[in-house]
């Protein structure tokens, strides 16, 4: 009797012991991954304060955090936030829009691939930055420009993956529901579209990567307000602070942008085996 | 009466009392006249002619490439033959869709759908009320807690009572079945095997299974069609009492005498 309940108790403490253990080595697991980027600011703080790397080359992380605080509570910060979020977000709806519309048109209609898809492969081949002189030309360095070449960026990576995931519908579903007397609408909506939505999605995080990379060359190249026009005004007055500031807001930005795809990934793909709930 | 003493030795499977809704709709009279399907060259079934009287249980056997497959396509609608006429009682088959079901290999669910919506499939275009009949239809099958699952948390035997379950939902008049046990372990084969039975004789559809299991087609079938060559080699009745005991020497004497069949046509 004793001994059975000691070898009851022996086996509690051991499961409790095993789950702090656990709990122990997914802290450590999780600030392991910060170890590295932590060292490296600190050696950067260091290495500036001890004057081994030029502040006019690159300003130590407190002078970073210093200029953030000081752009911020003059307002400018957030203003080029929101105009560069603005533009980022238009171009994605412009051209990505265009994608999906004819990524999905191509992939249901012969005939609209017959008449398109050669046309957009060809087009492809062109770097969409290359076009930036003659965009100049065409739209001077107002709105349409950055506008233009952040939809053109965005457009490829959602017509391709958009087409590709209406083809790669399992056939075999297709014959079932139309073996159920499923009409084309219902075909479509409940067979084809979530058929392609995995594929959609890769397409969408692929041209969130090529739209900021798009809109920084824009706004460097022809702004007169946004996130990169601040990185360049900074550069005239050798602000370095504020030049990596804008740097370290582009990363944030781009990381933000990431995130919301994943989640909407997330919400709109309970059934896909990589985002079931464990 | 008899629909009561039909159900009676099923009692061991789940939730069949469910069927005892209203009285099924008499099964779909099949007729196929000089049915000729070519691939290319190859000509897969060659003038052939086939009559299931409404409510048979029709089982098509034969070795790989015997057109048995074409076969049941055609008659489900699903490809369209190259030469002769397919008609349901008084109907062609352009009309099929509305009578007929199929059940494929493979489950084919939409793996986005949770289990209840792959079952509404099954109604087609009449959905809205169907939200019953679907849960109903789920209960017959013994799923009847699995309504809210993903199909990916099913197991393969789950997933075709999933697609069992959607192909009756309509109550068709006839159901084509494709080797749909084919890709189960034979426990669950057995288990479906008794479940197919089970619908059959409740709902009273005309069932054309194709299979290449000799067995599995005594044990479940009115009359077995031994296809050779695309055309009919063999049209067996089986008389045996349902439900039906593998053990017995009539069953093991139709067997053999089949696959004898079978293997001297190699």
């Amino acid at each position: 009797m004793t001994r059975a309940a000691s070898v009851d108790f022996d086996s509690s403490t051991d499961a409790a012991g095993a789950r702090s253990r656990r709990a122990v080595a997914a802290v450590a697991s999780g600030a392991s991954k910060w170890l590295v980027p932590a060292l490296v600011v600190a050696l950067w703080q260091g290495a500036s304060g001890f004057g081994l790397i030029s502040d006019t080359l690159l300003p130590a992380p407190t002078s970073v955090l210093a200029a953030g605080w000081r752009l911020t509570r003059s307002g400018e910060l957030a203003a080029n936030i929101e105009i560069s979020a603005l533009r980022a977000i238009a171009g994605l709806v412009v051209g990505g829009g265009i994608g999906l519309a004819l990524g999905l048109a191509n992939g249901l209609s012969k005939l609209s691939e017959n008449l398109t898809d050669s046309t957009l492969q060809m087009i492809r081949n062109v770097p969409h930055l290359a076009l930036i002189p003659l965009v100049i030309v065409w739209f001077g360095i107002d709105e349409g420009a950055k506008l233009f070449l952040v939809a053109l960026g965005v457009f490829f990576p959602l017509y391709v993956n958009t087409l590709h995931g209406v083809r790669s519908v399992d056939p075999q579903l297709i014959e079932m529901a139309r073996s159920y007397g499923m009409s084309n609408g219902a075909l479509f909506r409940r067979v084809i579209l979530p058929g392609a939505l995995p594929s959609i999605f890769v397409g969408l995080r692929y041209a969130l990567g090529v739209m900021w990379l798009t809109l920084i060359v824009a706004e460097t190249i022809a702004a007169q307000s946004g996130i990169g026009y601040m990185a360049m005004q900074a550069r005239e007055f050798m602000m370095t602070d504020v030049v990596v500031l804008s740097i370290l807001i582009y990363a944030l930005l781009g990381k933000f942008a990431d995130f919301v795809a994943r989640f909407l990934e997330r919400v709109c793909l309970p059934w896909h085996p990589a985002y079931k709930k464990l | 009466m008899t629909r009561i003493a039909a159900l009676a030795p099923s009692e061991a499977l789940p939730g069949f009392e469910v069927g005892l809704r209203d009285a099924a709709p008499p099964g779909a009279p099949l007729t196929a006249r000089g049915l000729v399907k070519r691939f290319g060259d190859k000509i897969v079934l060659n003038a052939l002619d086939l009559h299931a009287p409404a409510g048979q249980f029709l089982a098509v056997v034969g070795r790989s490439g015997c057109g048995k497959s074409t076969l049941l396509r055609l008659l489900a609608g699903l490809d369209e033959a190259d030469g002769g006429r397919i008609s349901f009682g008084d109907r062609e088959i352009n009309d099929a869709p509305r009578l007929a079901r199929v059940m494929f290999q493979e489950a084919r669910l939409l793996p986005w759908a949770s289990v209840l919506a792959n079952v509404e499939v099954g109604l087609g275009r009449a959905r809205g009320s169907g939200r019953r009949l679907a849960l109903d239809a789920l209960a017959s099958v013994g799923l009847a807690d699995r309504v809210g699952d993903w199909p990916s948390a099913l197991s393969g035997g789950q997933r075709q009572r999933v697609a069992l379950a959607r192909a009756l939902v309509s109550r068709p008049r006839f159901l084509a079945l494709d080797e749909p046990l084919g890709a189960l372990d034979a426990l669950t084969r057995i288990e479906m095997q008794h479940l197919l039975e089970a619908a059959w004789r409740r709902e009273r559809f005309t069932a054309i299974l194709v299979t290449h299991d000799v067995t599995e087609a005594v044990a479940l079938a009115d009359r077995i069609v031994l296809l050779e060559d695309g055309a009919v080699a063999l049209d067996v009745t089986i008389n045996l009492p349902r439900p039906r005991s593998r053990g017995t020497a009539e069953f093991g004497a139709i067997v053999d005498r089949i696959l004898g069949r079978l293997l001297r046509s190699a």
